[in-house]
């Protein structure tokens, strides 16, 4: 105990840098997802090309793999150079956005065709569907599977401290060096990793609440701060990858 | 319930019927659901399809709604082809917009209501008016409160729609249609979905605006008594053909067509 | 400095040979992963040990497999090579996983099945063997499969425990050589090359498993 008291603030300040890059990153991929899924629901099939081949490609691609590219390919094709966390920002949001763009696609594409023709004799123009019915109603659906995106993006973010940044794990990998202590020194990380993870799927499952509520369904398992730390109903179609 | 200005009238006076089906063909597959349909509604008259389920009656309503597309023939609403527009050397499939523009004179009113869950019944009522007709929101808010005090349910306008029961979403499904100020009216079974102890309710909101207006109605339906109260003319349909028509008085009273009395028979013997 | 043709004649075998590699370790790892994430679902299910093994691997699925990797690299003692560590973590990481597609597809076998098997008095090991696992296992393979693709493309952070696969051996010729761009974009050739297909193949596997 002590020895993480006394490494508290170096530990936490690796953790605001997981967490900043874990944020900009989600932003990041939630921009492309929406934007991305929702041309893959159109009919344009250049729109849909465009939406399949950035999906295909970015899921294919491991995000430390294209971290690694922009790090150190870019440079040497071009005369810029990225800064190390801007290269882990880009990469992580680039791979989970395509994650998240499957699954705006698939929450769209389940709103329910009556819904759609209801905009059609209010004589709603498309993008007003899109943005009033379709993607309120979307929402709800996608919010789950977001949640379980935004702990891989989380998890994922510790990639950083391979090239440089003083993320959470490169702070135990210090400390480590330093002090020799390796279970204390990694078991600090991996239970700050843990809080934050609780934090996020937290936030998630408010935020779910709330989409449920405006669809003017009733929350699952009650109401109550009890019946949110429940632990969340797992698809058999897995955590979203 | 007095006449108002409220409730949108018929047509302008263009002369000539507001609905022609000009041999109407409509196909799913290899399944003909309308084959070679000719008939025509006169504005502000109102009209009832009945008949077997699969005639073809909702896909009429459907196609007048643009949910379908036609397989064959055009179909005219005051004198333009909805399903079609003027092209260079005669008629082309419509595009989106000369669909927007002709759709603007039709609402429906389906069977399931498929309100928005995402909307309060305000902006259910009112979403239309302002996003597609560019209506003022406080004009929209007005005709809403006015439409929905009309179908009984003034002091549900900011409640949710899964809280109401279903009698009560077709009703603001009514007002959401009419805040459109169509001319033409189509109902899609629009009881059939709910509890019979609802069904009164929802048919005297629409006896209540039939009586007041000269809107345009077709009407899909399996109520035999609003039938005969409500419209000026029945259509009784089989395998996507006319069977027969004529007042309800004579459809009800003194069908001629054998096919048109078993299916009265069927229909009177179950309600 | 553009693309180098000759240059990358030359590391392609390097590549290749850390592209086995990276196959062994997510075949010896799922491996792992599906028969250890059975294990758990089904301990899960046993008071006590069940709730604990839940929360254990709540906590490894909640934090990054990298330092779960660098961790027990660390920890482990000498003898044991980096290759034996990494598909070790990688499966233990995603038996996490796995053992909640098991025990979505156990609660998905319908109670008409297994109140059927009571009449029959089948013993538990039938009940399970015979009726509710073939049903359970088939319905989450699309799942399963999902997995071993995502698996597949987290091997890159076994470079980080020295051990020699694909982004190792790019790392190192990039290192080397000074020069990244030819292996790095190999590497990404590389995955697309299986993660494509492999995905198609899976959306294959869900039409024709969907419908049990």
């Amino acid at each position: 105990m002590e020895f993480f008291i006394d490494r508290f603030p170096l530990y936490l300040s690796g953790a605001g840098v997981t967490l900043t890059i874990t944020l900009i990153g989600a932003a990041l991929a939630f921009v492309l997802a929406m934007a991305v899924g929702v041309l893959g629901t159109m009919r344009n099939p250049v729109a849909r090309g465009v939406a399949t081949f950035y999906t295909e490609t970015f899921r294919g691609i491991a995000a430390l793999v294209l971290m690694y590219w922009m790090a150190f390919a870019i440079p040497q094709l071009t005369p810029y150079e990225f800064d190390p966390m801007f290269a882990a920002i880009l990469a992580l949001g680039l791979n989970i956005g395509a994650y998240g763009a499957e699954v705006v696609r698939g929450a769209v594409n389940a709103v329910p065709r009556a819904q759609i023709e209801a905009t059609i004799a209010l004589n709603m123009s498309w993008a007003r569907r899109t943005w009033s019915v379709v993607l309120p109603q979307a929402w709800a659906q996608m919010l789950p599977t977001f949640g379980n995106l935004v702990i891989e993006l989380m998890k994922a973010t510790a990639i950083v401290s391979l090239i440089g940044v003083t993320d959470l794990t490169r702070v135990a990998q210090e400390q480590r060096s330093a002090t020799g202590e390796t279970i204390l020194a990694f078991s600090s990380a991996l239970v700050m990793y843990f809080v934050i993870a609780q934090a996020l799927i937290l936030g998630v499952r408010l935020l779910e609440r709330r989409a449920n509520r405006r669809l003017g369904r009733a929350p699952e398992g009650g109401s109550g701060l009890l019946a949110l730390l429940r632990p969340p109903p797992v698809t058999a179609t897995g955590g979203g990858r | 319930m007095p006449q108002s200005d409220l409730l949108p009238g018929g047509a302008p006076g263009a002369g000539g019927p507001l609905i022609r089906f000009d041999g109407v063909v409509k196909r799913f597959g290899a399944n003909t659901v309308l084959d070679e349909l000719d008939f025509t509604v006169d504005a502000g008259e109102r009209v009832t399809l009945i008949g077997p389920s699969g005639s073809g009656k909702t896909t009429i309503l459907r196609l007048l709604m643009t949910l379908e597309k036609v397989t064959g023939g055009v179909i005219w609403v005051n004198g333009e082809p909805l399903s079609h527009m003027r092209g260079k050397g005669g008629l082309v499939r419509a595009g989106e917009k000369h669909q927007r523009e002709v759709r603007k004179r039709i609402g429906m009113v389906f069977q399931q209501f498929n309100l928005f869950p995402n909307m309060t019944v305000r902006q259910n009522v009112t979403e239309g008016p302002i996003h597609s007709l560019g209506v003022s929101r406080d004009e929209a808010n007005q005709r809403a409160e006015e439409l929905l005090d009309l179908v009984g349910l003034g002091e549900k306008i900011d409640a949710h729609p899964t809280r109401l029961s279903g009698g009560q979403q077709q009703r603001v499904a009514i007002a959401r249609a009419l805040a459109m100020r169509p001319e033409i009216l189509l109902l899609d079974e629009v009881t059939s979905a709910l509890d019979p102890e609802l069904v009164s309710g929802v048919l005297d909101v629409l006896r209540g605006i039939a009586e007041s207006t000269d809107i345009t109605m077709l009407c899909v339906t399996h109520e035999m008594h609003f039938a005969r109260d409500v419209s000026h003319r029945v259509l009784m349909f089989d395998q996507g053909k006319i069977v027969e028509e004529g007042p309800p008085e004579q459809i009800f009273g003194d069908p001629r067509e054998e096919r048109t009395r078993t299916f009265l028979h069927a229909v009177l013997d179950h309600g | 400095m553009a693309w180098d043709w000759e240059f990358t004649g030359r590391i392609i075998p390097d590549l290749l040979s850390g592209l086995v590699v990276t196959v062994q370790a997510t075949v010896l790892g799922y491996a792992l992963a599906l028969v250890l994430g059975l294990a758990v679902a089904l301990v899960r299910r046993v008071p006590v040990v069940g709730p604990l093994l839940h929360a254990v691997m709540e906590f490894i699925r909640c934090t990054p497999l990298l330092v779960q990797l660098v961790f027990v690299f660390t920890l482990a003692p000498g003898g044991i090579s980096a290759f034996t560590i990494g598909f070790l973590v990688l499966g233990v990481h995603y038996a996490a996983y796995t053992a909640e597609v098991y025990r979505s597809g156990i609660e998905g076998v319908p109670p008409g099945q297994w109140e059927a098997s009571r009449a029959l008095s089948l013993p538990a090991h039938r009940t399970w063997g015979a009726v509710v696992l073939p049903q359970a296992v088939r319905r989450v393979i699309p799942a399963l499969g999902n997995y071993l693709i995502a698996m597949f493309k987290d091997t890159p952070l076994l470079f980080a425990i020295t051990v020699g696969e694909l982004m190792y051996q790019a790392s190192r010729i990039g290192g080397v050589y000074f020069r990244y761009l030819e292996a790095m974009t190999l590497v990404g050739l590389f995955f697309l090359l299986v993660s494509v297909p492999s995905a198609v193949l899976i959306r294959r596997l869900e039409r024709r498993y969907a419908a049990v």
